[in-house]
């Protein structure tokens, strides 16, 4: 995964699918689906309503006094014996990364899932430096060893299935795979156990920042997270600065509605606090402690009020379940790590509306991921506002519309716009169709609807209400 | 009653489900409205806007204020999406303070789909319809999350004489349809619209029901190519039957 992708073509992606795609991805949302709605439900609706604005309400309160919080985060951290980086963007952020693994002549990285160094291509970037980085959460372990990126933002390996495993151990690692989850889980088990002690760096990032102590949370389920950051004699968090919470009141908050939106659990299986290195010669760990706040772009993303919000994300990929357009397609299609309504809306920030432009349209606008968000982030507003971006440029970005589109909606505009005209288009319409036309139904049109009429038939054009309404009126 | 109700009839409706308007005025008449029907409109400018042409959308918003923004009464439409529109975008397209924004926020707050129109503002429940069919009900998005009408549909529906209305699995699951999105991505499109038939036909129902033109230009068609026997009607037309299916 490189830092900047080239343009991305949702379309194209989408037609590459593989076939089991939807179905794999479907069983992975509708579980973790089912096991949130029992918990919201346990919690009564309008507890989890409540739960759900505060989250909003702090989370705002937060990226709006970024600076205040990062500053007070930055102190703590190093009153408490870590240090801090600021890294301006992708590059300079696995720069980083690089000088301090060099400086300690690091050779052998262990990773915990992170969407921030996903992000960043961190993982290409340390081995184009000649520096071993193994992920060690089982689902990316996978799909590190497949040499794909993540299908899912929390479950990156759902659409692989026991069999394809044990097919990818057989192949890379060269032992014996039964495909039985728990063998397998066994294997990756004893192979990553052997990395753990062997790292001299550890690579994590970071849920959230909790900036009164100056402590990393990280929550996880495999423990795997947790050996990166204590096992290895170095710890390097890198944390997007909008991770930011103001104390530990806000935690509690958004940790209840994290675990819940994201896998259907009251509390993932590990939650860590981590604030800087060991201090007395009795505590054990890693003896040195560095944060590197990750910004790429998303100070400039504070700067729109309309695009503002989608840095309240938490990550928590309960838009990705409940998205009916993620559940046909998978992770893959949108061609960045950050997938789905967040991605869509996330990428194009980051990356500029020319690479990404595409991502606002894959979206029906049904608006289920707003209802669904545990931070109330107004994505379908957020979608409308970047392709008006796309579309017409604002503040941000020039639009990158071809000539033809802003052309074409300049046309359609007129046509539809001017009442004399419509009227005449609907005429011309019902004579056009003709040649086209069987019974009620048009099944195959020229382009741009032949799009349209490659899934089903488009209606016939059949106005006639107002010279229904006119022969009404002068019975009368 | 005599409210007098003016018609927003929107350009899907009126080039391709012309009967349901038919309908829907004389529902509104036998159930005592006095309808008016502005002549000069055209399209409410949603797909300009949805798809980032603000310009365009922006100067149809003002068009189409030009000619319901002095009309007396509330406006009625058989389309969500096209009511979510007026309601919550015109707003946002025109710049704060000034008097086409006022007008704006006037008309957006007289503005109705036809079934919030009913169920809410006249409080009607029974239109007195005769349908015995087997009926389910598919929730169109923007009717259901942006305009928040979730049951007045299927109330209506529950009180017409012989209607068994049957659960649709993924009721609330986006068809597919998404205006710009079905020719931008016409692949995941038909993708969701298959995913919503086979709900349809898993459903057991002769009938589906929608209350916007687009999902059922989607659903209608789909259910055509797929030579289904269920057919897809606006909910005007059962809400207008007297004895099933014509």
């Amino acid at each position: 995964m490189s830092c900047s992708p080239a343009r991305i073509d949702f379309r194209a992606n989408t037609q590459r699918v593989p076939r089991e795609m939807p179905a794999a991805a479907q069983k992975a949302t509708s579980r973790f689906l089912a096991g949130r709605a029992a918990l919201v439900e346990a919690l009564g609706a309008e507890a989890w309503e409540e739960l759900r604005q505060a989250g909003h309400d702090l989370r705002l309160h937060a990226i709006t006094h970024l600076d205040h919080y990062l500053e007070r985060a930055e102190r703590q951290v190093t009153a408490a014996g870590g240090r801090v980086h600021w890294a301006r963007d992708a590059v300079e952020a696995c720069r980083i990364v690089i000088e301090i693994a060099r400086e300690r002549h690091a050779t052998r990285a262990v990773k915990a899932k992170s969407m921030a160094t996903e992000e960043i291509g961190l993982n290409h970037a340390l081995q184009a430096a000649g520096i071993r980085v193994l992920e060690t959460d089982l689902g990316e372990y996978i799909v590190q060893l497949a040499g794909v990126g993540p299908a899912h933002i929390v479950v990156p390996a759902f659409h692989f299935s026991k069999e394809e495993i044990a097919e990818l151990f057989r192949e890379k690692l060269g032992v014996e795979a039964p495909a039985d989850t728990q063998a397998l889980t066994a294997i990756a088990r004893a192979k990553l156990r052997e990395e753990f002690l062997a790292a001299d760096m550890g690579i994590t990032g970071g849920n959230f920042l909790v900036a009164e102590a100056g402590t990393v949370v990280t929550v996880t389920n495999e423990g795997n997270g947790r050996m990166c950051s204590t096992v290895p004699p170095v710890h390097v968090a890198v944390v997007g600065i909008d991770k930011i919470v103001p104390n530990w009141e806000s935690l509690a908050v958004l940790l209840k509605l994290l675990a819940r939106s994201a896998t259907g659990q009251k509390l993932s299986c590990y939650t860590s606090f981590i604030t800087g290195p060991p201090r007395t010669k009795n505590e054990r760990g890693p003896r040195e402690f560095h944060l590197v706040l990750l910004d790429n772009g998303r100070s400039r993303m504070l700067r729109t009020p309309e695009g503002r919000e989608t840095l309240l994300c938490i990550r928590c990929g309960a838009c990705l379940n409940i998205c009916p357009v993620f559940n046909n397609v998978g992770g893959h299609a949108y061609g960045w790590p950050i997938s789905g309504p967040t991605g869509s809306i996330l990428a194009p920030q980051i990356l500029g509306a020319r690479t990404a432009g595409g991502l606002p349209f894959a979206s029906t606008l049904c608006g289920a991921c707003v209802d669904i968000c545990p931070v109330k982030i107004p994505i379908t507003e957020i979608l409308l506002h970047l392709r008006h971006r796309v579309m017409e440029g604002d503040t941000q970005e020039p639009s990158v519309a071809s000539t033809m589109m802003r052309f074409g909606a300049k046309v359609g505009g007129l046509a539809l716009g001017m009442p004399w005209l419509y009227r005449l288009g609907s005429r011309i319409m019902k004579i056009a169709q003709a040649p086209f036309r069987r019974n009620a139904w048009l099944p195959k049109l020229p382009p741009p609807l032949h799009r349209w009429t490659m899934g089903r038939p488009f209606p016939a054009f059949a106005a006639d209400f107002r010279q229904w309404w006119r022969s009404r009126t002068h019975n009368r | 009653m005599s409210t007098r109700v003016q018609l927003f009839i929107t350009c899907l409706a009126e080039q391709f489900f012309p009967g349901v308007l038919k309908r829907m005025v004389t529902l509104l008449e036998r159930l005592g409205a006095q309808v008016d029907f502005p002549e000069e409109q055209t399209c409410c400018g949603q797909p300009f806007f949805n798809s980032g042409h603000w310009n365009e959308a922006r100067k149809m918003a003002r068009r189409w204020l030009d000619v319901f923004g002095r009309t007396e009464g509330v406006i009625v439409s058989p389309s969500g999406s096209c009511v979510d529109m007026v309601r919550h975008h015109y707003p946002q397209l025109l710049p704060p303070g000034t008097p086409e924004h006022r007008m704006a926020e006037e008309a957006a707050a007289r503005t109705f789909e036809f079934t919030q129109f009913l169920v809410r503002e006249l409080k009607i429940t029974n239109v007195g319809a005769c349908f015995p069919h087997k009926v389910t009900y598919h929730a169109s998005c923007h009717l259901l999350r942006g305009l928040g009408v979730r049951e007045e549909p299927k109330i209506l529906l529950r009180n017409v004489k012989g209607l068994e209305l049957v659960p649709l699995p993924g009721e609330e699951t986006c068809c597919g349809f998404g205006g710009v999105f079905s020719v931008i991505y016409p692949e995941v499109s038909r993708a969701m619209m298959e995913a919503k038939l086979r709900a349809i036909e898993e459903s057991g129902a002769e009938v589906v029901v929608a209350c916007d033109a687009g999902c059922l230009m989607n659903i209608a068609g789909g259910l055509e190519q797929t030579r289904s026997r269920v057919k897809a009607m606006h909910l005007i037309e059962v809400l207008t039957a007297e004895r099933g299916i014509e």
